[in-house]
């Protein structure tokens, strides 16, 4: 059984968790063109060695950020979002999308 | 010993056939460099020197022929896709799977057995409604089954596995099985015959590129020029790309399948269940073969897992419950590049005589033989791509033109 260290929850069965893909820069959704658009949604390095993710611990519903090997199998280090995300980020509203009853 | 018998073993036309030649030295440059020898490139290499008379190829292969996830996959054939797109090119290669055998004077052991997906809930069912629509519609023969038709095709099945009840299954009669290495040798023979060079233990370390095009292959063997580049490396696609200055749209993720011990026949039909996510089937040795969905993390290796080998034999015994007595013979993995749409990768590149063949994720045996006729047509063409095959460039991404076959490929392959 393989062991994921949540840094929350301590040393927990893998299956626990749920892998949330690349750490990746998004772009800016306003400013950006279709295709950057597109590299951002679809495509990804796909390294095969050291990577960088978002994992996600299901019944905590904790994010966090796995460094792992994805030749080796091995987990190198996890750690919570604040040890890299050290200002608040704040996603613009568009109004006309959040005007309230649409039922 | 019968007399006949030793005299043959005796004479000098034994052995009769060497299918492939001895290994030679490596030439200084081709017109066609392929990268990998799978079915993929080998299917590539032989229609190339069919159909168009280019003969001057070498495929390139790191390890052994035949050895990557074509020796790994469970050799599931079939085209009961969900997109237009998707069934018209299935449905072409089933075609050609069934006169593989005549064709190279060699045994694939095509064996057309038909395919039953179960559904267990009312939105499969209706999803199956639309398959067996469009796949009729473009020539697959597939229709709806009550449970009873089920129960008559499939006596030893449990038709109320747990929380599932079946409630209705996509029969397609198209539905077949193919020795899948008997497929890659097939090709080797046919294209060495025709001139093409098959070298093994080969591996391109890295790629030339000048001006937008690709001039030369570095190699373990030293460096060769191309014409032109066909990437045709299943699991490591990104791997490659990268080498070439591009990204893909893949995740690569090992998917884990095992075999039992051989039985009795019982089972004629490919059983598959998307909502157990298992597919069962037993091979002409009578073993009976589990596979089932992607492992859920992304990786480049190809252990096995005690989590999966649970969960894909619990949901076995939950379709053949009298299977708890077998025991299991061979456990292993492939490494699948999986795309968004569950769709490949074909056609052209950024780089301007580089060709992709990739992002073929669990479902790319079935597609050998079509997908090596298509794309020895756009080399043979020099970039123009085949009608077949261009909904499926890797341009469709940039364009959000995804052909989505996610439905139906699941646990079906
Ligand atoms: C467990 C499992 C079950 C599957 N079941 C099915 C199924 O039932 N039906 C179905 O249709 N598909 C199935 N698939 C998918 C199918 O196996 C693949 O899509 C298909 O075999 C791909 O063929 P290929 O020739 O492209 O790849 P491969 O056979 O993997 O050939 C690629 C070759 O490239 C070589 N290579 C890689 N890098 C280099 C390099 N740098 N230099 C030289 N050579 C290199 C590799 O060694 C390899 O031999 C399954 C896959 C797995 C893993």
């Amino acid at each position: 059984m393989k062991i994921m260290p949540c840094p929350l929850n301590g040393p927990r069965n893998i299956s626990e968790f749920v892998y949330g893909g690349e750490l990746t820069e998004m772009p800016d959704p306003d400013t950006t063109s279709d295709r950057e658009w597109a590299d951002y949604v679809f495509f990804s390095d796909n390294t095969a060695g050291v990577v960088i993710e978002w994992w996600m611990h299901a019944a905590s519903s904790y994010w966090f950020i796995a460094e792992r090997h994805t030749v080796t199998d091995e987990i190198l280090r996890t750690y919570d979002p604040s040890e890299r995300f050290t200002q608040r980020i704040d996603f613009p509203m568009n109004h006309s999308d959040t005007v309230g009853d649409r039922t | 010993m019968p007399f006949s018998l030793l005299k043959y073993g005796l004479s000098s036309d034994y052995p009769v056939d060497v299918d492939l030649p001895a290994p030679k030295e490596l030439k200084s440059s081709y017109d066609v460099v392929i990268i990998g020898g799978g079915g993929h490139g080998l299917a590539t290499a032989y229609y190339l020197a069919k159909y168009h008379n280019i003969t001057n190829v070498a495929v390139l292969e790191k390890a052994y022929l035949g050895g990557g996830n074509t020796a790994r996959n469970t050799a599931v054939i079939r085209s009961n896709y969900l997109t237009p797109e998707g069934v018209r090119f299935y449905s072409e290669s089933v075609r050609m799977f069934q006169s593989l055998s005549n064709e190279f004077d060699y045994n694939i052991m095509y064996s057309e057995r038909g395919q039953l997906t179960l559904a267990h809930t009312d939105a499969t069912v209706r999803a199956f409604r639309q398959r067996a629509e469009v796949n009729t519609h473009f020539g697959g023969r597939t229709e709806m089954l009550d449970r009873q038709q089920i129960r008559e095709l499939v006596p030893s099945l449990n038709m109320d596995p747990g929380h599932l009840p079946v409630m209705a299954g996509l029969w397609h009669k198209d539905g077949a099985t193919a020795r899948h290495d008997a497929v890659a040798w097939g090709y080797a023979k046919e294209a060495a015959k025709r001139g093409v060079e098959i070298h093994q233990l080969t591996e391109v370390q890295d790629l030339v590129i000048e001006g937008g095009k690709v001039r030369a292959v570095k190699t373990n063997r030293g460096t060769i020029q191309c014409g032109c580049v066909v990437q045709a490396v299943a699991g490591h696609s990104s791997i490659l790309a990268k080498k070439a200055g591009f990204t893909m749209p893949i995740i690569s993720y090992p998917l884990q399948a095992m075999v039992t011990q051989p039985f009795k026949p019982f089972l004629d039909p490919l059983v598959s269940s998307s909502a157990l996510h298992c597919y069962v089937q037993q091979t002409s040795r009578g073993e009976v073969v589990f596979g089932g969905g992607s492992d859920p993390y992304p990786l480049y290796n190809t252990r096995s897992t005690l989590d999966l080998k649970e969960s894909l034999i619990g949901a076995a015994l939950e379709m053949f419950p009298f299977l708890s007595q077998a025991r299991l013979m061979r456990q292993w993995a492939g490494t699948t590049d999986m795309t968004p749409d569950y769709s490949p990768i074909m056609g052209l590149s950024p780089v301007e005589n580089y060709y992709l063949d990739a992002g073929w994720g669990t479902w790319g045996f079935k597609a050998t033989p079509i997908c090596g006729k298509t794309m020895a047509e756009l080399v043979a063409s020099g970039g123009k791509t085949p009608d077949l095959i261009a909904p499926f460039a890797l341009e469709r991404f940039a364009r959000f033109r995804q052909v989505n076959e996610m439905g139906a490929t699941a646990a079906s392959h």
